[in-house]
C-alpha cells in the first residue's frame, strides 16, 4: 500500500489480521444493518407510501426499520422521501451534513432518484446532485413492496462493507 | 465525503427576526417534520411555551405545476393533477375533467357521473383517514393510526384492482374515465365499508371521550366563523366553525342532488370538532356510496364524442378515420375551444377549483389550480398564535395541509 | 334569481358593459385596473361576495396590455360566483391590495406577484412565499423558459 515517494507507513499484516477484520466487519455489518434508524424526510406523496410500508401489514418494523428518529444526529439512514425543490435543497444538505457516519441514502420515489416527471425551474432533478445516495427505489409513487425490496438491498450493501471501528484499519 | 464547512443559502426570509415581547426566542418549527405534514415552515415567536406570533412559510413543494400545464396536452397532464392532492387523487382528477368537459360543452355519460360520484366519496374517505391517523398519531394513539392506516390501505389496493395504481390513479379522462369497474368491485367494496364501520367505531371508543384526548383537543385552535369566511376557508374547516357551507349542496354537481346525506358542523371551530367533523363526514360518505352501488346505472363509461374520446381498439386497427383520429388525439391532445372557465368541487378540504384558459388547441394556455390548503396557509396563524407550543402539532394535523395542494 | 343578480351586479359595477356576461354560470365584469379596490368593496358590502376564493394572472404576452389579472369571488349567501378581470401594462403592473377587505389576499397576491410580477399596491409583504430568495424573474411569465433552474445549492462533481 505505497504510493511512490512516500515511505510505506502500514506494515504487512498477516491472514490472521485478515480474518479477524472481515470476522469483525460481517458481525458489525449484521449489526447495522437490522438496527437501521430512518430520518423520514418527507415531502410528497410518496409519505404516504412511507407510511403505508411502516404500518401493517408491510411492516419495516420486521426488517429492523420502522422506528424513526426525526432528529439527524441520531438516525443513520436518510430517506428522502418524495420531490426535492430547489427551495428545500440546503435544508436536505445541512440534515445530511447533521448526520454522523456511517449513514446512508436513500432515494425513495422517481422524484428523489430523478426529478421524477417535474422537469423544470422547480425541482432538483436528482436528490444525488446534492448528497451521494446509496439505493435508488424508482416508482411514483413506489409500492411498498418496492421499498421493502430497496431496503433489503441496501442491507445486503451495509453487510457487505467495510465497518473500520477503531482507526481506520480495523 | 464532508466538505468543509460551506454556508448554505436560506431561502427563506421571515417577516420579523426580533422578538416584540422581552424575553422570547424565535425558532424555526420545520420544514423538515415527521412523516405526515410535509413541508411548512413555522418561525414562531415563543414566550416561554406560548406562541406569541408566527410566519407560516408553505413552497417547500413547489413544483412548478402550471408552469408544466402548458408544455402538456390536455390529456397528458392529468397525472400532474394526481399529485396536487395525493391523498385524494381522484377528485384533483374529476375536477380538472369537469372544467375541460365545461369548455369543450361535453355531458358525461350517467354511469360514469354516478361512478364518478362514488370514487370522489372513496377518496374523500381516503383523505379524512389518513388526515385523522395522523392527527392521532402525533398525540400518541398509534393504536387508533393502525386501525385507520390498515382501512386506508384496504382502499388502496382496492382502488389499484380498479385503476392500476394505489395512490395517483390518473384515473379520469375528458369525457369519460380510463376504464370500466372490474368484476367483483361492488362486492369487495361492500365488505370494506363494513369493516370500515366496526374500526371506525373502535377509534370513537378509543378516541372521543379519552381525557387526554379531550384536553389536548377542546378548546384548542379555535377559529370564528367571521375569521374563517374572511380567510378563505373552506370545508372541514369552515364546517367546525357551525356554517353548514358545502359545494355539494350549495352547488350540486355530479349526482349529488338525488343522494341523501347531511352535512355535519362543528360548535366552536377548535381541534376537536374539526376531527369530529372529518369522522362523521366520512360516515356520510358511506352512506353515500351505499346509495350510489344501487343506483348505478348501466351503460357506457365515455361520451360517444371524437374529439375527446379515445375510439375503440379495434377500429384503430381497421379503420383509416378511427386511426387517425387516434393519432391526433393522442400527439395534439383534444382540441379545446378558446375561452375560459372556472370550475370548483367539494374537495376534502375545502373548494378545490381549477381556472382554465384556452386558446383553442390541444395545449392549454393557462391550467391554475385554486388550492383549499394554500388559501387556509393565510389563516392559519390564527389558530396557532396565543396557544402553546405543543398545540402546534395537533392545530396543524386538524388543518390537514396537504404539501402538494398547497404549493403545487 | 341568480340572473337578476347578475344583472344588479353589472349594472352596479360595469353599465358600460350592456348585459351581464355570464360564463359557465360565472358572472364576468371586465373593469378599468383602478378601479378594482371600489369593485371588490362594492361586491362583499353590497351584494354579499364574502370570499375571496383567488387571484390569479394570465400572461398574453402578444397583446398591449400584457396581463390580465383575475378575481374570483364567492357569495356564501347566494351561492354564486363571480370574476374580475382587469388589464394591466407590463411597463407598469399595479393593482390595489385587497388586503383590507380580505385576510386571505396576503398570500394569494403574494403568490400573483413573484409568478408574475404583478404589483399590489398596499400590500408590505409581497416576500417570495412558492419561490425562494434569490430567485431571479417570474417564471409563470411566457417568457421565462421552463427549465431554467436556479439553484441554491451547488450541485455535486
Amino acid at each position: 500500500m505505497t504510493t511512490t515517494g512516500n515511505v510505506a507507513t502500514t506494515p504487512p499484516r498477516g491472514p490472521a489480521f485478515e480474518y479477524l477484520t472481515t470476522k469483525k466487519d460481517e458481525f458489525v455489518g449484521w449489526a447495522r444493518k437490522f438496527s437501521l434508524f430512518p430520518y423520514p424526510f418527507v415531502t410528497a406523496c410518496c409519505g404516504m407510501e412511507f407510511m403505508s410500508v411502516s404500518s401493517t401489514p408491510y411492516d419495516t418494523d420486521r426488517f429492523g426499520a420502522a422506528l424513526p428518529r426525526f432528529t439527524p444526529r441520531q438516525s443513520d439512514l436518510l430517506m428522502v422521501v418524495g420531490t426535492v425543490s430547489h427551495k428545500q435543497a440546503p435544508v436536505l444538505k445541512r440534515v445530511y451534513e447533521q448526520m454522523c457516519e456511517p449513514k446512508w441514502v436513500m432515494a425513495f420515489g422517481a422524484c428523489a432518484t430523478s426529478g421524477g416527471f417535474y422537469q423544470n425551474y422547480a425541482a432538483v432533478a436528482g436528490i444525488d446532485k446534492i448528497i451521494p445516495v446509496d439505493i435508488y427505489i424508482p416508482g411514483c409513487p413506489p409500492r411498498p413492496e418496492m421499498v421493502i425490496d430497496g431496503i433489503m438491498k441496501l442491507q445486503d450493501r451495509i453487510a457487505a462493507e467495510r465497518h473500520p471501528i477503531i482507526n481506520k484499519d480495523f | 465525503m464532508n466538505t468543509a464547512n460551506t454556508t448554505l443559502a436560506n431561502p427563506i426570509r421571515a417577516a420579523f427576526d426580533k422578538g416584540s415581547v422581552p424575553g422570547s426566542v424565535i425558532v424555526s418549527i420545520g420544514p423538515s417534520h415527521p412523516a405526515t405534514h410535509g413541508t411548512i415552515q413555522i418561525i414562531a415567536e415563543l414566550s416561554g411555551e406560548r406562541l406569541v406570533r408566527t410566519d407560516v412559510h408553505c413552497g417547500y413543494l413547489h413544483r412548478g405545476f402550471e408552469k408544466e400545464c402548458e408544455s402538456h396536452t390536455w390529456h397528458t397532464l392529468i397525472p400532474y393533477t394526481d399529485r396536487l392532492n395525493y391523498c385524494s387523487g381522484l377528485i384533483n382528477n374529476f375536477a380538472y375533467c369537469e372544467a375541460v368537459e365545461k369548455l369543450m360543452g361535453i355531458e358525461i355519460t350517467p354511469r360514469c357521473k354516478y361512478l364518478r360520484t362514488l370514487l370522489t366519496e372513496y377518496s374523500r374517505i381516503s383523505d379524512h383517514l389518513t388526515c385523522v391517523a395522523a392527527g392521532l398519531m402525533e398525540l400518541g394513539a398509534m393504536t387508533a393510526f393502525l386501525y385507520l392506516v390498515m382501512l386506508r390501505d384496504y382502499i388502496y389496493e382496492h382502488l389499484a384492482n380498479l385503476t392500476g395504481a394505489r395512490l395517483t390513479y390518473s384515473y379520469g379522462r375528458v369525457g369519460g374515465l380510463a376504464c370500466d369497474l372490474p368484476d367483483g368491485w361492488l362486492k369487495r367494496l361492500g365488505e370494506i365499508l363494513d369493516q370500515m364501520d366496526t374500526f371506525v367505531d373502535r377509534v370513537h371508543g378509543l378516541v372521543d371521550r379519552n381525557r387526554i384526548f379531550i384536553d389536548r383537543m377542546r378548546d384548542i385552535g379555535v377559529l370564528t366563523t367571521a375569521d374563517a369566511i374572511s380567510y378563505g376557508f373552506t370545508g372541514p374547516i369552515l364546517r367546525s366553525t357551525g356554517v353548514a357551507r358545502d359545494l355539494r349542496k350549495d352547488t350540486p354537481y355530479l349526482a349529488y342532488p338525488e343522494l341523501d346525506f347531511e352535512i355535519p358542523v362543528g360548535i366552536k371551530g377548535d381541534n376537536y370538532d374539526r376531527y369530529y367533523v372529518r369522522m362523521r363526514e366520512m360516515d356520510e360518505s358511506r352512506h353515500m356510496i351505499r346509495q350510489l352501488m344501487e343506483m348505478l346505472p348501466e351503460g357506457p363509461i365515455n361520451v360517444d364524442d371524437r374529439r375527446c374520446t379515445l375510439p375503440e381498439k379495434h377500429l384503430v386497427y381497421n379503420e383509416i378515420e378511427s386511426l387517425i383520429n387516434h393519432f391526433k388525439l393522442v400527439m395534439e391532445g383534444p382540441q379545446v375551444p378558446a375561452g375560459e372557465v372556472y370550475s370548483a368541487q367539494e374537495g376534502p378540504n375545502g373548494e378545490l377549483g381549477f381556472y382554465i384558459v384556452s386558446i383553442g388547441g390541444g395545449i392549454p394556455w393557462k391550467v391554475h389550480c385554486r388550492a383549499p390548503s394554500f388559501v387556509h396557509m393565510g389563516g392559519v396563524h390564527l389558530m396557532l398564535d396565543g396557544y402553546q407550543l405543543a398545540d402546534v402539532v395537533p392545530t396543524f394535523g386538524s388543518v390537514n395541509m396537504i404539501g402538494g395542494e398547497c404549493d403545487r | 334569481m341568480t340572473s337578476s343578480l347578475f344583472e344588479q351586479v353589472q349594472q352596479a359595477l360595469a353599465p358600460a358593459a350592456g348585459e351581464p356576461d355570464v360564463a359557465h354560470g360565472v358572472l364576468v365584469l371586465n373593469i378599468e385596473s383602478a378601479a378594482v379596490a371600489a369593485t371588490a368593496k362594492a361586491l362583499q358590502e353590497q351584494f354579499g361576495f364574502d370570499m375571496f376564493l383567488d387571484v390569479t394572472a394570465v400572461d398574453w404576452p402578444e397583446r398591449a396590455p400584457r396581463f390580465d389579472v383575475v378575481y374570483h369571488f364567492y357569495s356564501t349567501r347566494d351561492h354564486v360566483r363571480v370574476r374580475v378581470k382587469t388589464r394591466v401594462p407590463e411597463s407598469d403592473p399595479v393593482v390595489d391590495t385587497l388586503v383590507p377587505l380580505y385576510g386571505s389576499a396576503r398570500y394569494m397576491e403574494r403568490e400573483c406577484h413573484e409568478m408574475y410580477g404583478i404589483v399590489f399596491r398596499g400590500n408590505d409583504d409581497l416576500r417570495p412565499l412558492l419561490l425562494y430568495e434569490g430567485f431571479v424573474g417570474h417564471p409563470l411569465r411566457k417568457d421565462y423558459p421552463k427549465q431554467r433552474e436556479q439553484p441554491l445549492v451547488p450541485y455535486r462533481k
